[in-house]
């Protein structure tokens, strides 16, 4: 992936400082640093429970957060889920594939797509017909656009549901856990869209559980345990010498089976 | 046979025409009141399920209060209480679909909660992750499904207060009940009467049953 352009000069995309997250007396986040530059993939690994889908999930406003700084897009979001209005603004550059694709299953595949476009960005009908066609080639899918998403595979309903979050035309790409609920033989569709993806260009945030998916497509892959960031680096560095002791543990357990 | 029993189909059929001339009352306050009930429930269903104390409190207060008395005593205190506040008469046909209204809104309001929290949490955040505003979340995503769901309780109810129409009798209503009851008054044929009345209730509600199984079967209902 040396090839791949990310633009340290410009202004990070999504950043993050010294972000605290509780759910009740649990401290989920603690103090977590966060810089994500334009055109950059980072994937972040840990057990679960670590936080790492919750942290992913503060950065589209799912989950608010106590305490720290947090901006995305150049629009800062407040503690305690406050500003709503920028809060909107910011999902609109923003889009999100989830572990359980989170289709709606009363549309088409078709108007699942064209849904967003057409409300928040106001594209006619046709506009977002076509655009939405034209994603579903791309994830390989052009033939089901008629079909209802209980009609479909998992792998497909979750093509879809890339598809669906692309057509905002999004700045940023966060996934959690996108191929956690799949059948294994349907991890590797998945896994190619959005290998496509990373290949051309788009800035990605990835919390996932596939290893060698992460080696290979990441810029950065973040280790986080028990809420607290423990060591981030270039997939080779972080995998193959693991510097701290938690890290070595975890990918130990990991990548043995 | 004893001797003492005898059927009088005559009387039975006799009395088909004069209690039809009820059916148009007991479908326009059962009806009417639905229409209205389902309108109270939407609000007061959404109310119910804000996360602002101040909303939810007055939904939970109406919820329990007409869900909470006999839909006879909510007729009575709207004919012959209401009035009195008001300084004028009430119609008796709109005391009744007044009643129905908001007894059948009360437990609407509670099918509309159960509904619309029925919808997966993973389907809310879906649309506000996509950029659309609650409003919109709620109006194309979350309402859309929840209603399907909602059908079959909302058919339910739309029987139980079609029954509940004949209560309204005592005020003077001329629904099925009453028309029966004032045939009986001259011919003293109350079983062949009443049993026509009630299969005048069953065909009511059997038509209601059966375009809700179709419409199920059509998969327009539920998911």
């Amino acid at each position: 992936m040396s090839e791949r352009k990310i633009d340290d000069t410009a202004a990070p995309i999504v950043r993050m400082e010294k972000l605290n997250k509780n759910f009740g007396a649990l401290h989920v986040l603690k103090d977590v640093d966060l810089s994500v530059a334009p055109g950059e993939v980072v994937v972040i690994i840990g057990a679960s429970g670590s936080g790492k889908s919750t942290l992913i999930r503060c950065i589209n406003g799912l989950e608010e957060f106590q305490s720290g700084r947090l901006e995305v897009d150049g629009k800062m979001l407040e503690p305690h889920g406050k500003a709503s209005q920028t809060l909107q603004q910011i999902r609109t550059e923003v889009g999100m594939v989830f572990q359980q694709f989170n289709l709606f299953p009363h549309l088409s595949v078709l108007d699942n797509i064209t849904l967003a476009p057409r409300k928040v960005r106001s594209a006619s009908r046709e506009d977002a017909r076509e655009t939405a066609k034209r994603l579903l080639d791309r994830v390989g899918i052009a033939d089901q656009a008629d079909k209802f998403p209980s009609q479909l595979s998992g792998g497909q309903q979750q093509r879809v549901a890339l598809a669906r979050a692309l057509a905002m035309e999004p700045r940023l790409m966060l996934f959690d856990e996108p191929t956690s609920a799949l059948d294994p033989e349907m991890i590797g569709e998945v896994l190619d869209a959005m290998r496509e993806l990373a290949r051309e260009g788009m800035t990605m945030v990835i919390v996932t559980h596939e290893m060698s998916f992460a080696r290979e497509v990441a810029d950065r892959v973040i280790y986080i345990h028990e809420g607290e960031i423990v060591e981030q680096g270039r997939p080779a560095d972080v995998f193959d010498n693991p510097r701290r002791e938690r890290t070595q543990s975890f990918l130990s357990r990991v990548l043995s089976h | 046979m004893n001797g003492s029993f005898d059927f009088d189909w005559q009387a039975a059929l006799d009395s088909i025409p004069y209690l039809l001339a009820g059916v148009p009352y007991t479908l326009l306050i059962a009806f009417g009141g639905l229409a209205f009930g389902f309108v109270l429930g939407m609000i007061f269903g959404l109310l119910r399920l804000s996360p602002t104390a101040w909303l939810r409190w007055p939904a939970i207060a109406y919820i329990e209060i007409f869900r909470g008395t006999p839909v006879l005593v909510q007729v009575l205190f709207i004919f012959y209480g209401l009035p009195q506040l008001l300084g004028g008469p009430i119609d008796a046909i709109t005391a009744g679909i007044a009643a129905i209204a908001v007894n059948s809104g009360a437990y609407i309001s509670e099918i509309v909660r159960g509904g619309v929290q029925s919808i997966e949490r993973g389907q809310r955040e879906a649309g506000l992750s996509l950029g659309l505003s609650r409003a919109q979340t709620f109006r194309y995503i979350i309402w859309p499904q929840g209603f399907r769901r909602m059908i079959p309780a909302l058919g339910n109810q739309g029987i139980i207060s079609i029954k509940d129409t004949s209560l309204f009798a005592v005020i003077g209503v001329g629904e099925l009940v009453r028309q029966g009851q004032i045939y009986i008054a001259t011919t003293f044929r109350a079983l062949e009467v009443y049993l026509m009345v009630a299969v005048l209730y069953l065909a009511i509600t059997l038509t209601l049953s059966l375009a809700l199984r179709m419409l199920e079967r059509r998969g327009l209902v539920g998911q």
